[in-house]
């Protein structure tokens, strides 16, 4: 019988919502790591049972987890992450070089088909990976050591690595994203990167159109067609068919084009979700009315899905690593707010029900699919 | 045999339930009891000190028989009453925030 799992990562913990294909009765289990941050947990599709979880403190620095048993107990592993060699400087937020330091995991993104090699993207930004299960981490310091790394500069968040996808077609082939330098791409497993921001426009920083220096918020791709990447950026929603070559603006009739999250639908690759949120300085949905926008058309052309989401008086964010997908034949779409609620949909949008109200902050949603 | 206490998260982390006991050939001092202690539990490794440099995570602090050892030299002897197990090292996690 088919289920849906969906992990949770907030500001108090990780927890773990269980049902079945219907999706309408859930199960929640949690907090595991009471009051820690969970910043991200990812299942390994190769292996369901396999987790991972990036649980960091102000106080006690990072730690990595990991579950053999589909999050029932957990171990932790290596939690060193040592950039590889002199680390060098990126431009402080006044715009003075500033030393490279490691500071926690934003996200893990296991392989597609090895359970024990994970991806991750730390801040201040750079790229590890573990083939191991996570007993050692390794920079891939391609990534950092490329020409334009002096020149990246922290977002408000932090300089963070927060997006990884990688390629199912082509493992040596990967993309990530960074606050704000922006999205990075390789295509030999990691030794050397080709920033992949033409046709951004940024007219927050000096040169609207700069190789680098975009703060891209989320970038998604539907597994089923590895060229087409979508990007929410600080401002503006986009598109890419040619891997990143050049992006394409598709923010349409949205109401407002700054957010955090986009995705992608698991069967229809041109139907894409964002979550509008009203602006860079206020970090809210417009009207107090929480709104998941959804084009069918791969964007231009969006339309709002509000029924079972909140009318009015809501002032939450939804985080950039806070939504996802199932991949069950009607696609069930999943996020998680700052207020604690996680909203889900088992008809692909056009309805949502709340699993769950009242959690700590969400700062990550992943889905897992099980058969 | 030293005493530590170690705050609540780390002795959740460590899966112990009350004070930690070590044994220490030698010098009693920061750093021979952070060794011995991620000798003993390595999954406090970074939670304390930093990997790399060693140094004590700024949240934290080191306080024994009243007083407040933190910014004492790594090398230098901890009290004797903490040397003979009389009383514990206390690892305290600052107070703040929500």
């Amino acid at each position: 019988m088919s289920g849906v799992r969906i992990l949770v990562g907030t500001r108090k913990g990780a927890f773990i919502l269980a049902s079945d294909g219907a999706r309408k009765k859930w199960e929640v289990a949690g907090p595991h790591f009471a009051g820690w941050e969970i910043y991200h947990m990812k299942g390994s599709p190769a292996d369901p049972n396999r987790l991972y979880a990036s649980q960091t403190s102000g106080w006690f620095g990072q730690l990595i987890q990991r579950s053999n048993d589909a999050g029932k107990t957990w171990e932790p592993v290596d939690n060193k992450f040592v950039y590889d060699g002199d680390a060098g400087t990126h431009q402080w937020y006044d715009g003075t070089p500033h030393p490279w330091e490691f500071k926690r995991v934003w996200h893990l993104e296991p392989s597609l088909n090895d359970p024990d090699t994970v991806y991750a993207g730390v801040e201040d930004a750079a790229l590890f990976r573990t083939t191991d299960g996570g007993k050692r981490w390794v920079e891939l310091k391609g990534l950092r050591e490329h020409g334009s790394g002096p020149r990246w500069q922290p977002g408000a968040g932090g300089m963070c690595l927060h997006s990884i996808i990688v390629d199912p077609n082509d493992p040596e082939r990967i993309f990530i994203a960074i606050s704000a330098a922006g999205a990075f791409r390789t295509d030999d497993g990691g030794k050397s990167w080709k920033p992949i921001n033409k046709g951004l426009y940024s007219k927050y920083i000096p040169d609207p159109t700069a190789e680098v220096g975009h703060c891209v918020h989320h970038i998604a791709m539907n597994p089923r067609r590895p060229g087409v990447l979508f990007m929410q950026k600080h401002w503006d929603v986009m598109r890419s068919d040619n891997a990143g070559d050049s992006w394409e603006k598709i923010s349409g009739n949205l109401p407002t084009d700054f957010g955090f999250v986009i995705d992608i639908h698991a069967h229809e690759p041109e139907t894409v979700y964002v979550v509008p949120i009203k602006s860079d300085s206020e970090h809210f949905p417009l009207d107090g009315k929480l709104r998941v926008y959804r084009s069918r058309s791969g964007g231009h052309e969006w339309e709002e899905l509000a029924k079972g989401l909140p009318e009015k008086n809501c002032y939450v964010n939804v985080l950039r690593d806070a939504m996802a997908v199932d991949q069950l034949d009607e696609c069930g779409v999943y996020f998680g707010t700052t207020g604690g609620q996680v909203y889900g949909s088992a008809d692909a949008g056009d309805t949502w029900m709340p699993i769950v109200r009242d959690l700590p902050g969400v700062l990550s949603v992943e889905v897992q699919t099980l058969s | 045999m030293i005493r530590v206490v170690l705050p609540p998260h780390l002795r959740t982390l460590a899966r112990v339930h009350d004070e930690v006991h070590l044994e220490i050939a030698g010098l009693v001092t920061q750093r021979s009891v952070l060794d011995a202690l991620e000798a003993q539990y390595p999954m406090l490794r970074g939670t304390i000190r930093d990997h790399v440099t060693r140094q004590r995570r700024p949240f934290l602090r080191f306080f024994a028989c009243q007083e407040d050892l933190s910014h004492e030299q790594p090398d230098a002897p901890l009290p004797e009453a903490v040397a003979t197990g009389e009383e514990p090292l206390l690892i305290i996690g600052a107070i703040a925030g929500g």
